[in-house]
């Protein structure tokens, strides 16, 4: 792995007695897309904001390019950009406008200033709206907006909460797509989300909060192995014969074989049984009708590690 | 350990993109003909008035401010009402309003402080009135000199100016407190209604209850301190202090603004007008506490603002 960009380490925030991140460990590398994923409420945003400098840190450090964020927030907030959830911007000014007043806050000259703006609005297709007002805009634009303000300052870090929220699809496939684009500019991106199967495609590493802590992290294919034990699913559909559950279980490399409806088996392997599953269909005299290899996907993983950590919990107590 | 780099960074944009919307505005539009409209009719007023009865005042462009004339109030009685409407109608929703855009935490994940922020938007505002008052004070002088046709002398110009600026500073203690419940309230319309309710309290009612609360409190034998007690408690209230102080320098001939023990009046000429700088005297300490005010309401805003959530 190469050098972090971003490190947490013991990361905690009180408020009064509550605790909304509680002891937050991890590591984003260089250029790679790091997912926060979690419920609502989950302290991801709490996180992000303490990463900033925009909230104090009660316990623990962070450091953005070996900078504290407490105590040298301009320097971290010179490299990194922000886009919050729902990001406002001033309705009754254009785009460029908006734009033009925070590259003033970044410190760019006017030449400078009116060249990067306008490859900015062009890189995020909004150069034909740069003169209109923002008041207009429908939520994706806005979203654009934000992060052509973000590859306007030329930021090394990108850290987007929640940047698909509240979009239709086709708005949040353009925003993903942008986002992929930061990354092969060599930005490195922290994006929190809790829409897991969009976030699934962009991020090379997640870790999933629950209740201010991490629960798990890793790149998604790594969690499914620790989390669904391991291996792969194949999923069977057959016209069957009775018994074929009996042979699909007794296939060297099966772990397991469920029937979730009748004519369909699921079932987990050491490797890909696809073609040996097949086989012993045909064998059965079963007429195979579909089959499939499972990827881990991360709602899945997500549900079933909740739905372990509430059984574990029930049965402490 | 210091944090690092200049809490001044940004200030300047700030202030000249808060000032554009100021001054581009359609609420600012609106206040500023209402208090032109009003003021100048306060002094078409008092200068027919002036021009009726007193040829011979040595400070008759002075009475240009202070006189009223049936059924308008006199100007200063004017500014001292409106210029505070004014002040809030700016402030009331100077922060919480970037909360409700929710384009608080983008401005500020670029490399500034808070400080810039809150600071620029209380010069913004701050310089907003100011350029307003001078408009108007200057009108006002224009008027008068068409009007009347006498030049002022160099104590009236004098007495003017600090008559000025002493509103500006009156006008800042309103805009600091508005932008003060502006930090502490998320929602504009609360934020206008408790700065509204606390300026209608100090301006209209704390006047007549200061009195009152003397008398429970003091003990009915003690007039001379029953009367000190009640103009204490009254000074609590900002229009109280710009009253006084508008009466000192406006009006030459006042030689105090609190009671007078007979032995302080020995060897003075009644009815003859104090110098400047000895007016200046008389209202300096109401002076340095309208700017004290200013400055105070404002740290508190900044503390909170400092402290306060990012997030909406």
């Amino acid at each position: 792995m190469s050098i972090p960009v971003i490190e947490a380490r013991g990361l905690t925030k009180r408020y009064g007695t509550a605790t909304a991140v509680d002891g937050v460990n991890f590591t984003v590398a260089a250029g790679e897309i790091f997912g926060l994923l979690g419920p609502n409420g989950a302290g991801k945003t709490t996180t992000i904001l303490m990463l900033l400098g925009l909230s104090d840190i009660s316990e623990g450090q962070a450091r953005v390019f070996g900078h504290d964020p407490m105590r040298e927030p301009l320097a971290v907030k010179r490299r990194v950009g922000y886009l919050p959830d729902t990001v406002g911007f001033y309705d009754n000014m254009t785009a460029a406008d908006n734009l033009h007043y925070t590259a003033r806050l970044m410190g760019f000259g006017a030449a400078e200033r009116r060249e990067k703006i306008a490859a900015a609005l062009a890189r995020v297709g909004l150069s034909e709206v740069a003169e209109k007002k923002v008041g207009a805009f429908s939520r994706g634009m806005r979203q654009r907006l934000g992060l052509a303000e973000i590859v306007m300052k030329d930021a090394r870090i990108a850290i987007l909460d929640e940047p698909t929220n509240g979009l239709d699809p086709q708005a949040s496939i353009d925003l993903l797509e942008l986002i992929r684009s930061l990354k092969a500019h060599g930005v490195s991106i922290l994006l929190s989300s809790h829409l897991l199967e969009r976030v699934q495609s962009v991020c090379d590493r997640v870790a999933l909060f629950n209740e201010g802590k991490i629960a798990l992290m890793g790149s998604v294919a790594e969690l499914g192995r620790q989390v669904l034990g391991g291996g792969f699913a194949v999923e069977v559909e057959a016209e069957s014969s009775d018994g074929l559950v009996m042979r699909l279980s007794a296939l060297t490399g099966v772990r397991s074989v469920e029937m979730p409806a009748p004519g369909r088996f699921r079932m987990v392997c050491d490797r890909d049984l696809r073609a040996e599953a097949a086989a012993a269909v045909v064998a059965a005299g079963g007429r195979l009708k579909q089959l499939s290899l499972d990827q881990p996907s991360l709602e899945e993983i997500y549900t079933r590690y909740f739905q372990h950590a509430q059984e574990e919990a029930r049965h402490a107590a | 350990m210091r944090r690092e780099g200049s809490p001044w960074q940004g200030l300047g944009v700030v202030v000249l993109k808060e000032l554009s919307d100021h001054l581009t505005g359609a609420r600012m539009r609106v206040l500023e003909l209402l208090v032109v409209l009003t003021a100048l009719a306060a002094v078409y007023a008092a200068i027919t008035q002036v021009r009726d009865s007193t040829a011979q005042d040595p400070f008759l462009f002075l009475r240009l401010f202070t006189t009223a004339r049936d059924p308008l109030p006199s100007f200063v009685s004017f500014i001292g009402f409106l210029a505070p409407l004014m002040a809030i109608g700016l402030g009331f929703d100077s922060v919480n309003s970037e909360h409700s855009r929710r384009t608080l935490s983008r401005i500020l994940s670029q490399p500034i402080y808070r400080d810039a922020l809150l600071f620029g938007k209380f010069i913004a505002g701050l310089a907003t009135l100011a350029i307003s008052l001078i408009v108007l004070w200057l009108l006002v002088i224009g008027l008068g000199l068409l009007m009347l046709g006498v030049p002022p002398g160099g104590g009236e110009v004098g007495r003017m100016l600090i008559f000025l600026a002493v509103t500006i500073a009156y006008a800042g203690v309103w805009l600091a407190l508005a932008m003060l419940f502006s930090v502490i309230f998320r929602s504009p319309a609360t934020a206008a209604l408790v700065t509204l309710g606390l300026w209608l309290f100090l301006t209209v009612i704390w006047p007549s209850l200061a009195p009152a609360i003397a008398q429970a409190v003091v003990p009915a034998e003690d007039q001379a301190g029953l009367v000190i007690t009640a103009q204490m408690l009254a000074r609590l209230s900002p229009s109280t202090l710009f009253g006084e102080t508008v009466l000192a320098i406006l009006h030459p001939t006042t030689r105090t603004l609190g009671p007078v023990y007979l032995s302080q009046l020995q060897g003075a000429v009644m009815g003859s007008p104090l110098p400047l700088w000895q007016s200046v005297l008389v209202a300096w300490p109401q002076i340095v506490g309208l700017v004290a005010a200013t400055i105070l309401l404002f740290v508190g805003g900044y503390v909170v603002f400092q402290r306060q959530e990012v997030r909406a």
